[in-house]
């Protein structure tokens, strides 16, 4: 036990820097640019309205005071930790007045279920097909798939998601391409919207899904492929246990444990991926808000997104850890 | 170095065609050095023409020539490519062999940045640095960027061999015999982790073109520069697929699939060709 608190604790350490480098690169390079944000917003207000200079100025002084900047460097950085712990990003400028921070939450539910349920499905589908391809080597099903696998999983998510946008968007039009539910169900706990979520849902997961079952099934495949060699499978073959005992009590959880480390450091690449797809499918999504927030110059929006998110991978990789002595009895041991 | 490759060509055929397949973009993108018209220009031919014996891949709605376009396109990318994985090889050499060689606590510190490293989800860091940058963001920064994250991967990897390196026997004699630790780490372990630094090369090009497509498909980049990303950026304002002018999307993402898979297809035979066990399977011996 006294093992797998000491395992635990370095994790959460490990964690709280992940967070912490991340959130101050983000403060770090919206501080060092070259670039004014205070009057990349005026520029952008005042090519819209027609301002006057004295509000101009008004608006400078606001903005100052809202980004904090014109204090020293250190004062800026001390500020925005504060504003950080309370989740205070100031009001969105895309869609004033309301609090950044709201609209992340308001978006996080969406991102989330996707990158949870993609992930699942990636990884179990891959791995359980990876496991028996590899303990099954001759077998030509698994052989024809582990090349289609191949063929599919170095392509770009963008590339893979606009490819299934076009199949079903202009050849076999059968699934909803765009937005998070369909416009005429009212968002709440009732069938209709559930199940127009669940169907807009199909096509971002299945992009996901497609592109990253191939890694953890061709990873999966060369770690059983060894494992079925080791002596112990060998001696448990002879001694005569079920096969499917074999299979998934002795290969499937040796080679899980690399595969489970592997999932806690791919998890920032899946969520770049899923916000992409966001963007491809219309997914009401973190995002597509990152990407309208970017493209409308809302800064306190842009730097709430990427802190959110920074934050969300890391706590996700921690959980992905904490099953690790689940299946890796020497964690719990030592 | 010559048998190994023959070797690869002739038992490995993932070897073969990632070769032919890397092989012929790449010789597509080196025509770009011969091309008759400067690709940055628009309207510079009759825009919309599908396919002919003329405009061998069609115009597109710009008025370009999409068979030059693409071959600058995918020059500009390429080179993209082998700056990011030139210079974070090079952190990731580094910082492996150290890390390996040196042990206790710089190994510590270093194997702790760079879990760090790997965790940060970069692509909300990357949206920031254009957010910020906007059009002083060009593709050499937009690389050195990325070589600072591409890195902590690999260089596990190469710690993980240079620790086993460290306890060899030729090392306890390069140490007596004075060696420096830079001279050391240079000229006796550099070499044995050569073949990983050739095979994640490739691996980490696959990435940061990736990646690079990804940014300017969404417009992050310099949209005038062509690159695969840029071309399919435009072909999207332009609405290529709804009007019909489907070659505009379909051959470049044709070209990507060929680039991407050849370049996956040597990633992963080298690494195959590094672990003998699996070589020797292959070979039948």
């Amino acid at each position: 036990m006294q093992g797998y608190l000491w395992f635990i604790g370095k994790r959460a350490l490990q964690m709280l820097a992940v967070i912490f480098c991340g959130i101050s690169a983000t403060f770090l390079v919206t501080h060092m640019s070259p670039i004014d944000p205070v009057e990349q917003v005026l520029g952008r207000l005042s090519s819209r309205a027609n301002l006057s200079p004295e509000a101009i100025i008004a608006t400078r002084a606001a903005l100052n005071d809202l980004f904090g900047t014109g204090a020293p460097i250190l004062e800026q950085y001390v500020n925005f930790w504060t504003r950080m712990v309370q989740g205070d990003f100031g009001p969105s400028l895309m869609a004033f007045p309301t609090p950044a921070m709201n609209l992340v939450t308001r978006a996080m539910p969406w991102t989330l279920g996707l990158l949870v349920s993609a992930t699942l499905i990636t990884f179990v589908i891959g791995n359980l097909l990876g496991a028996l391809a590899g303990y099954n080597q001759n077998n030509r099903f698994f052989k024809i798939f582990g090349i289609i696998a191949m063929g599919i999983q170095p392509i770009p998510y963008y590339v893979v998601a606009f490819i299934l946008l076009i199949i079903f968007g202009f050849l076999w039009p059968v699934l909803p391409i765009s937005g998070g539910f369909a416009m005429d169900v009212t968002p709440g706990y009732n069938w209709p919207f559930i199940s127009s979520v669940l169907q807009h849902a199909i096509l971002p997961t299945f992009s996901v899904v497609l592109v990253g079952f191939g890694g953890w099934f061709i990873g999966m495949r060369a770690l059983v492929s060894n494992v079925v060699n080791d002596d112990y499978v060998t001696y448990a073959e002879l001694a005569g246990v079920q096969k499917s005992t074999i299979v998934g009590s002795y290969v499937i959880r040796n080679a899980m444990v690399p595969q489970l480390t592997a999932l806690a450091l791919t998890l920032g690449g899946v969520f770049s991926g899923t916000v992409i797809t966001e963007q491809v499918f219309n997914y009401p999504g973190l995002g597509s808000l990152l990407i309208d927030a970017v493209n409308a110059g809302d800064y306190s929006l842009v730097l709430a997104v990427s802190s959110v998110s920074i934050t969300a991978v890391a706590v996700a990789i921690f959980i992905v850890d904490l099953l690790h002595p689940l299946l890796d009895p020497r964690v719990r041991a030592e | 170095m010559f048998a190994v490759f023959r070797d690869l060509v002739r038992y490995n055929i993932e070897f073969a065609i990632g070769l032919i397949l890397v092989t012929i973009v790449v010789v597509f993108s080196a025509a770009s050095f011969f091309s008759p018209v400067d690709p940055s220009l628009i309207y510079m031919t009759i825009p919309d023409q599908p396919p002919s014996p003329q405009y061998w891949f069609g115009t597109n709605s710009r008025g370009q020539d999409m068979f030059w376009q693409l071959s600058a396109a995918f020059r500009n990318s390429l080179i993209f490519g082998l700056t990011v994985a030139v210079l974070s090889r090079i952190i990731s050499i580094a910082v492996g062999l150290t890390s390996g060689y040196v042990g206790g606590w710089v190994d510590r510190v270093l194997m702790f940045i760079n879990d760090i490293f790997v965790s940060v989800p970069i692509f909300p860091i990357l949206v920031l640095f254009y957010f910020v940058l906007r059009n002083h963001m060009d593709s050499f920064t937009l690389a050195l960027i990325m070589a600072a994250f591409g890195w902590p991967f690999d260089a596990r990897l190469i710690r993980s061999v240079a620790v086993g390196l460290k306890h060899r026997e030729f090392t306890r004699h390069a140490v007596f015999a004075g060696m420096s630790t830079r001279k050391v780490l240079l000229e006796e372990h550099l070499p044995y982790v050569m073949p990983i630094v050739f095979a994640t090369f490739m691996n980490n090009m696959l990435w940061s073109i990736g990646l690079e497509v990804t940014l300017a498909v969404l417009g992050f980049t310099n949209i005038n520069q062509p690159t695969i990303g840029t071309v399919l950026y435009w072909a999207n304002s332009h609405s290529a697929m709804v009007v019909g002018t489907w070659w505009w999307i379909v051959i470049p993402v044709i070209l990507i699939v060929m680039t991407f898979l050849g370049l996956f297809l040597l990633a992963v035979s080298m690494n195959e060709y590094i672990d003998p066990r699996s070589r020797l399977r292959r070979m039948g011996a």
